[in-house]
């Protein structure tokens, strides 16, 4: 929370900072993107370079992205998606601009490889411009853990998963991110199964699963776990790759013996993208374009990929990026690990609704 | 002649208060509530088309209202919220005579303090007030660490996310709602009828429960109703203080407008739970007007 006072600050400094503020009718960019998702220093810089005015608003879920940006006239100019489903199903709604390539020609920064990836979510890569990706897995206190759990394996889904093990782990807290879109996957992969499945009798596994551990889960969060992790609140989460390092990173700072590690189960996580996009309505789009252009410089990204720990898609900024940032695998993962991930798709309203049934029962404990 | 054009100015802004900010948006719910989820944007089919001889084609859909029917889950929510309304209103009913009525009984110059001190919390945003909560009730929070010290308690209790943390939200934010109709019918009681209840022998028990609460009844319906009505719907206090078990209609509303996208489900939703919460408005005034006339 401080932190994101902290961030507020330095964007509101940033904006006073403009240089030709009063030259000429001056160009404001607005920008709607996830917490904790980019480095306030270079919004700053981009405000200086520019001359362009940031105003900067975040969420915490793709639901109130998706919600706001169903109603349309948003009043933004950038906002972040995820590819699957929200881009997706976004993109096929018409609620984006096409991206005018001419205008923004570090898109050639980005690896083609991971262009190839989205374009599932974005055909040709029209809409989107990759901005950072990262896994879903476990966050963990190692040392409260091992204390509990001597023998659980650290590297499973069954640490959540096996009620054996969350009932150990229920004294030191559980917190569990409060999505159906992105646990129901995980735990449909768990159990064996197509993670995008949507048969009844897969959703009743999953369900059986769940409740299982539901007497063990303190709470369930969304806009991220960094601060309750870092704190010691809580001693396992599930939650983005990006935000268990970051409080790993601020356990490490504030050295009060908490030590925090993310963990990519072996079972697989999911791999998700999120795309820098235009809304079809954007007031400004020529400053949009521009931010983008901004963001994809390599050392802009490594810049932003050392503050916020998730991997961007432009590979010149590797070198760049701090040594123990970029040579960390939970960063960057391996190719051995990634063979092991897997993405999800968008499935029908009616099994979405079946799914947050299942999410709604789950949370109540009944 | 000039009067009647006078008294329909005086009226006309409120009925277009009304117009504007109440029908308007309600007919536009309406519309929705009677469309069918699609992908796009809007997420959700246009109510009429056009024949190409140019008639409209109005289609309604009426499976949203039959779910809610056919379906438990909702009709559970609602009685859950209803449950957590009523609660939430006695709570603030008891806590709120008292106050009304040492209010109503203070000497004269301190009533405008004692109402200001009433009113004053609003002055800070309803957001921050509830966010101040969760900083007394979490497990390091004020409370428990005051408890810790006091050696009244071991381990940390958890108070926050409970249905204690729940209602203590919901009387704390609807407490001015009760204690102000309260009030306002309380200070206009004629002390002479408590004068005469003790000049007949009635002790002060009886006098108050024989004389000051049978006339203070309109201000206990209203700040009743006041309360407990927008307590029905609520979704910020639940969803910041209360357990994950507290499956509101205001959650569910969200849960079927932002997570499944059903704006139609969604608005139906609300278009029902508006009626159902009119009704007993409804009773109260025409029983207000009876009285009255």
């Amino acid at each position: 929370m401080m932190r994101r006072v902290a961030v507020m600050a330095a964007l509101l400094v940033s904006i006073c900072l403009s240089p030709n503020a009063q030259a000429q009718p001056q160009q404001v960019v607005n920008v709607f993107n996830w917490n904790d998702y980019i480095d306030p220093y270079m919004v700053q810089r981009f405000v200086r370079e520019t001359g362009i005015r940031v105003r900067y608003d975040i969420y915490d879920s793709l639901e109130t992205l998706e919600g706001r940006m169903s109603a349309g006239r948003t009043g933004y100019d950038i906002v972040v998606p995820t590819s699957e489903p929200t881009f997706s199903r976004l993109a096929r709604a018409g609620a984006f601009r096409p991206l005018d390539r001419s205008l923004i020609p570090n898109l050639a920064n980005i690896d083609p490889a991971l262009q190839q990836q989205v374009a599932s979510a974005d055909p040709e890569n029209r809409f989107g411009a990759l901005y950072l990706y990262g896994t879903i897995g476990l966050g963990i206190n190692v040392d409260r853990v091992r204390a509990l759990a001597p023998d659980a394996p650290m590297d499973s889904l069954r640490l959540l998963l096996d009620p054996a093990n969350a009932r150990r782990l229920r004294a030191c807290g559980i917190v569990m991110m409060d999505s159906a879109a992105d646990v129901i996957p995980m735990v449909l992969r768990y159990l064996g199964k197509d993670p995008n499945s949507t048969a009844p009798e897969d959703l009743r596994d999953v369900e059986r699963t769940l409740m299982t551990i539901r007497p063990f889960i303190r709470a369930f969060s969304s806009g991220g776990v960094i601060e309750a992790l870092a704190g010691g609140q809580f001693c396992m989460a599930f939650a983005y790759s990006g935000d268990v390092i970051q409080a790993a990173a601020r356990a490490e700072e504030a050295n009060r013996g908490v030590t925090i590690q993310y963990v990519a189960p072996k079972e697989g996580a999911q791999l998700w993208f999120d795309l820098l996009a235009i809304p079809a309505d954007a007031p400004n789009p020529e400053a949009a374009h521009a931010f983008i252009n901004f963001l994809l410089q390599p050392d802009v990204m490594a810049n932003i990929t050392n503050h916020v720990r998730y991997p961007n898609g432009v590979p010149a900024s590797r070198p760049l990026v701090a040594a123990e940032v970029a040579n960390d695998p939970s960063v960057f993962p391996t190719d051995e690990m990634r063979a092991r991930f897997f993405t999800i798709g968008a499935v029908p309203q009616a099994a979405e609704r079946a799914r947050n049934r299942v999410w709604a029962r789950f949370k109540a404990g009944r | 002649m000039k009067g009647r054009l006078g008294r329909a100015l005086v009226l006309a802004l409120p009925w277009s208060w009304m117009a504007l900010f109440f029908v308007v948006p309600f007919v536009i719910v309406l519309t929705i509530a009677f469309a069918e989820p699609s992908e796009g944007l809007p997420p959700y089919t246009p109510l009429w088309r056009w024949t190409e001889e140019g008639g409209p084609i109005i289609q309604l859909n009426l499976a949203n209202f039959r779910l809610f029917l056919e379906d438990p889950f909702y009709l559970e929510a609602g009685l859950r919220s209803l449950r957590v309304a009523a609660v939430s209103a006695t709570l603030c009913l008891l806590v709120g005579y008292p106050m009304a009525l040492a209010i109503a009984r203070a000497p004269e110059r301190w009533r405008t303090l004692l109402l200001m001190l009433v009113i004053l919390p609003f002055w800070t945003s309803f957001l921050l007030r509830i966010t101040a909560w969760i900083g007394i009730l979490q497990d390091q929070g004020w409370l428990n660490g005051a408890l810790l010290a006091l050696g009244v308690i071991q381990e940390p209790l958890q108070l926050l996310y409970t249905d204690i943390a729940l209602y203590l939200g919901v009387t704390y934010c609807y407490l001015p709602f009760m204690v102000l109709p309260l009030y306002a019918t309380l200070s206009k009681l004629d002390p002479a009828l408590l004068e005469a209840a003790e000049d007949l022998g009635a002790r002060p028990s009886r006098a108050f429960l024989q004389v000051t609460l049978p006339l203070s009844m309109p201000g206990v319906v209203a700040g009743f109703l006041l309360v407990f009505i927008p307590a029905v719907g609520e979704f910020v206090i639940p969803e910041l203080l209360g357990g994950p078990d507290a499956q509101l209609v205001g959650r569910v509303l969200w849960m079927e407008f932002f997570q499944n996208r059903d704006w139609p489900l969604a608005s139906a939703l609300a278009v029902v739970l508006l009626l159902l919460l009119v009704a007993p408005i409804a009773i109260f005034q025409a029983r207000a007007a009876r009285e009255a006339a």
